[in-house]
């Protein structure tokens, strides 16, 4: 009896030791930036970053949930674009369609795309990164199809559609109001749901899964089709935020939104990964997309300095997990 | 109940496959995926043939320029697939190789030298990521080649900046412009490449090491296979097959700059896995791979010729992707693939 | 059970097989007579090549833009196939999914063994489309450039926007007026690639350099925004923060020149940082209404793309060789001449940009 409560303990440090390594980092990179720029730490500056990062978190959020079922999907950014096209062409033709419509709209095309990823992974046996390949050129194809190669514009979408992104309470913009509140659902969803625990069981063992009477299928499917759900009120928010529709929109977004899960500790291979830390990643990303431009590097160097800092943030944790599990087992021998 | 039965059916169909490797039933050989993707090929060209007057004679060899630069990167992207891993930093890698050729050639480096440094980085890219693959085994290789994606891109834009850098000699241009008799010079280059990989992976010991360590990497580990060794010349080799890509590519533009080659991992790990490869590993072959790379080309040709707009033929590509490989799923009754352990 | 499966299946890639020849009648609305004229071609070539050959009725002219999806080139494509229709013949509208020269090169290819007439490009890199398009001309097809040029090695004419006169705008007011004579300005790029745009970047500082009016005004940065909608967020951003007394913003780019509008009407820094630039009416209607961005400018992309196709059919039919004073009509568009380009080919100029602002934004704003 005594025993387990101690390994519970020696698992709840590793846990902490795992998010610390990013923590630290990401404050030794704030304290760097700082030096350089003083605006940086501002409140107007942050401000725009985290409203610049909460897309990024709300699409990093469903990512993960697919990532722990073992699955992948890049097909986001095409999803994004679709989602947001199609709210954006509503709202041009309906102007007094209010709002909270136009994100439903968006919402519902996400499901749509999310749930044929999710049918083709779980019942078409495809292995989640050439579904979801194949599925973001067909997304991005009918983007540019329904578009007819046009943009919406900033003068065709209603102020009511407009505000979404600029609007808030207080100082906090609705964007981020957004993106915490689907962090929150889904860390309650993911942590003390049982569907949500489901999903973690199918990520790190689908025979016992299976076995255990979990319903593999349908958990598959649901992770999809709620990440395509989450990806389409991003892309409402993305057409909103920057007042425009195109046919491009976040192209190649899909591997900024993996980095974020990677950087915070979501496993590839499926079953791990933390709200927590995933939040450290999309944080991560967010400040070198703010603070690159404002230590004034030369655009040049922006790519290097990222892929730099990506790697080093990876082999960090990793000789902070290894320490961390040698720790470990040298307790237990004792 | 019913649970545990599916569950013995699946082991058994598990099982009969695995005796059936050993026997040749005419049946079980005729229903094997690279007939399925000999017909789809042979489909495309008759379709190509009927639909434009323009597809004739040697047009279909010179097509075959427009993919080739590719196929070189999926002769070794096979083996990476193969091993269970992935690797998405190829077009980056090809990147930098061809900018750094670029620089050296105008930095008063011999042309010939050049296109061996071109190679050389090559190697040495895909050798820092093996490296790293194999000392970190925490990490999936899609993770680490992501930032070395990033990196290998990041570099290339530090040397050439904004700048296009070019003006290679005229023979230069006979790598992906010269024929050979009929054939295209980097056709004959592909052949032969493919003929030398398709004997390395299925005639040779490494190449049986290879389907060890995809099927599973521990137990090869205990049969004495030098895995993490095997890991850092398979990543090698493909990083000196993105370096034979950027020759070809930047023979075939006569110039470079450092967003060449963007987006060609998609593409060539599509095409591996058309060919039937898959990604959980140790399942596929080069055959396979080889159709994949002329299908998927002459059917993006084809189009072209009627002039279907780019956003049709992005529709077009990604069912035919998906498609195909529901097919092989269904129509081969290959085992479930499960996520990568 | 697993029978159906494998019926439904073969049904699926049989499909996508014949999805590959069933958008060719798909295609037949979209780009008229293509399809079917290759069917026919065969049957009625004896009779069109009597007729044809002096009278222009057959000819096939391409042009290839620098991706999909892009408004700005479907005008100017538009304008091409207006030019090309008008005389009755036949226009390929072409553009890779990506903007890159590879893309580009293969179709140039495809074209080619189409036979087509004359190929109008907008390169996506001025170099890399050497040897497809020596490959075109030397099987007799005709090559302009229009909008983003190639080298001169590699075109026959190039139809361009507003030549080194576009700086006029620079050089006379803009940002000049709009800092008031003194103060800091920056520039929002779009690639760190684009050629024309570094092009005119230089030129700009050169200007600054050699004018005494200029002195105090300084240029506190060049930023990219790669053409991506929240690059352009942030580095827009970036120069507001590191910049507090930035007076101007100028963007020579569509995409960031309407980023930029957006985070300025965001922060209501309207009237205290001025923004000017290239910018489609469409995307900045909203910010020229609001006041934020004063004024702009950009040439009409669907006179370009028209003045481009009245270009290939001249060259095609003898009207004009692309030497220097050559002369021709372009339907309604007027005479235009030949004359020399600075890289030392040939080069037709459509003429100065237009100047929109909150007078004329309206009647524009849904025109391109």
């Amino acid at each position: 009896m005594k025993s387990s409560v101690n390994i519970l303990e020696k698992n709840k440090t590793k846990k902490i030791f795992r998010e610390l390594g990013l923590l630290i980092f990401l404050i030794v990179l704030c304290v760097v930036f700082q030096a350089i720029n003083p605006t940086f730490f501002t409140w107007e500056n942050l401000a725009d970053m985290l409203r610049n990062t909460s897309i990024l978190a709300i699409l990093a959020v469903g990512m993960m949930m697919v990532m722990i079922t073992g699955g992948i999907d890049l097909s986001v950014g095409a999803i994004v674009a679709l989602a947001g096209m199609v709210s954006a062409l509503t709202v041009q033709y309906v102007p007094q369609l209010p709002a909270v419509v136009a994100i439903l709209i968006g919402m519902g095309v996400g499901i749509g795309c999310g749930a044929v990823n999710g049918v083709l992974v779980a019942k078409g046996r495809i292995i989640p990164i050439i579904a979801t390949l194949g599925m973001m050129n067909v997304f991005r194809g009918l983007t540019y199809l329904i578009s007819g190669s046009k943009w919406v514009s900033a003068h065709q979408m209603s102020d009511g559609f407009k505000s979404i992104a600029t609007s808030g309470i207080g100082p906090l913009n609705t964007l981020i109001i957004i993106a915490v509140v689907v962090v929150l659902i889904f860390y309650y969803f993911l942590n003390y749901n049982r569907t949500g625990r489901y999903i973690y069981a199918v990520g790190s063992n689908p025979e016992s899964a299976v076995i255990t009477g979990i319903k593999k299928d349908r958990i598959l499917i649901m992770s999809y089709t709620l990440l395509g759900l989450l990806t389409g009120l991003a892309g409402v928010l993305w057409v909103a935020k920057f007042a425009s529709a195109q046919g491009d929109t976040a192209t190649g977004y899909e591997m900024n939104v993996i980095a974020a899960c990677v950087l915070g500790g979501v496993s590839v291979s499926g079953g791990t990964g933390k709200v927590g830390g995933l939040l450290l990643g999309v944080l991560l990303l967010g400040v070198l997309q703010n603070a690159l431009p404002l230590i004034n590097v030369s655009t040049f160097w922006e790519d290097f300095i990222q892929g730099i800092i990506i790697l080093v943030a990876i082999l960090l944790n990793i000789s902070v997990k290894r320490r961390a599990d040698k720790n470990a087992l040298k307790r237990r021998e004792i | 109940m019913s649970k545990m039965a599916t569950l013995n059916k699946r082991t058994n169909v598990e099982l009969d496959r695995s005796v059936l490797e050993h026997k040749l039933d005419p049946k079980k050989f005729f229903l094997q995926w690279e007939w399925l993707l000999v017909i789809i090929l042979v489909v495309i060209l008759i379709i190509n043939g009927s639909i434009s007057d323009y597809f004739r004679g040697t047009q279909v060899l010179d097509a075959t320029m427009n993919f080739m630069d590719k196929g070189f990167m999926v002769l070794a992207m096979v083996f990476v697939i193969l091993l269970g891993e992935i690797d998405i930093s190829v077009g980056s890698t090809a990147a930098l190789c061809s900018v750094i050729m670029a620089i050296a050639y105008n930095a008063g480096m011999p042309m010939e030298l050049s296109m061996v440094l071109c190679l050389a980085v090559g190697l040495g890219c895909g050798y820092i990521n093996g490296i790293l693959i194999a000392k970190c085994k925490e990490l999936p290789s899609m993770i680490i080649t992501l930032a070395t994606m990033t990196i290998y891109r990041g570099i290339a834009y530090i040397i050439l900046e904004d700048q296009a850098s070019g003006g290679f000699p005229e023979w230069f241009q006979y790598l992906s412009w010269g024929y050979v008799g009929p054939i295209p010079f980097s056709l004959l280059m592909f052949i032969i490449l493919a003929v030398v990989f398709g004997l390395l992976l299925h005639k040779s010991v490494f190449g049986r090491q290879v389907y060890a360590m995809g099927n599973n990497e521990t137990t090869s580990r205990y049969s004495g296979i030098k895995v993490n060794r095997n890991k850092i010349i398979i990543f090698t080799l493909m990083g000196l097959m993105a370096g034979a890509c950027a020759l070809f590519l930047t023979s075939r533009m006569a110039s470079t700059r450092p967003n060449v080659a963007q987006g060609y991992e998609l593409d060539v790990i599509a095409m591996v896995v058309l060919g039937g490869v898959s990604t959980a590993g140790g399942k596929g072959n080069m055959l396979g791979a080889i159709l994949a790379v002329f299908i998927v080309g002459y059917l993006r040709y084809g189009l072209g010729l009627i002039n279907i707009s780019a956003q049709v033929m992005m529709i077009i590509i990604g069912l035919l992707l998906i498609g195909s490989v529901l097919a092989s799923n269904f129509l081969l009754n290959k085992p479930k693939a499960l996520p990568k352990k | 059970m697993k029978k159906w499966m494998t019926v439904v299946c073969l049904l699926i890639v049989a499909a996508f097989v014949f999805a590959a020849c069933a958008p060719a009648a798909e295609t037949a609305s979209q780009v008229p007579e293509s399809s079917t004229e290759s069917g026919e071609a065969s049957a009625e070539s004896s009779t069109e090549a009597s007729a044809g050959t002096e009278t222009t009725g057959s000819g096939k002219h391409a042009i290839v833009f620098k991706n999909t999806g892009n408004p700005y080139g479907e005008k100017e494509m538009e304008g091409f196939e207006n030019a090309v229709k008008e005389a009755g013949q036949e226009a390929i509208l072409r553009a890779p999914d990506q903007p890159t020269a590879e893309g580009q090169i293969q179709i140039i290819e495809e074209l080619i063994a189409q036979g087509v007439d004359s190929i109008t490009v907008v390169a996506n890199d001025p170099d890399a489309l050497q040897p497809a398009l020596t490959k075109a001309m030397q099987a007799g097809i005709k090559v302009i450039a229009v909008d983003s040029g190639v080298n001169a090695q590699s075109r026959e004419l190039f139809v361009n926007q507003a030549g080194s006169e576009l700086f006029f705008f620079f050089k006379q007011k803009t940002a000049y007026e709009m800092c008031s004579g003194s103060g800091e300005f920056a520039i929002l790029s779009a690639t760190s690639q684009a050629t024309n745009q570094n092009a005119w970047i230089e030129a700009l500082q050169k200007i600054m350099e050699s004018d005494e009016k200029y002195k105090d005004m300084e240029l506190v940065k060049v930023a990219y925004g790669d053409d991506l909608r929240d690059k352009s967020v942030s580095e827009t951003e970036a120069l507001l923060q590191s910049y507090p007394d930035l007076k101007c913003i100028v963007a020579p780019t569509t995409v960031g020149i309407a980023a930029a509008g957006k985070v300025l009407t965001d922060k209501n820094l309207g009237g205290k940082v001025a923004l000017t630039g290239l910018g489609l009416p469409s995307e900045m209607a909203e910010y020229i209404d609001n006041g934020v961005c004063e004024y702009m400018f950009l040439w009409n992309p669907l006179d370009l793309g028209y003045l481009a196709g009245y270009t290939a059919m001249a060259l095609t039919d003898g009207t004009i060789t692309g030497a220097t004073g050559d002369k021709f009509e372009a339907g309604t568009l007027g005479e235009y001449t030949v004359v020399d380009a600075s890289d030392g080919g040939t080069e037709i100029i459509l003429g100065p940009p237009f100047r929109f602002d909150s007078s004329n934004i309206a009647e524009w704003k849904d025109v391109y």
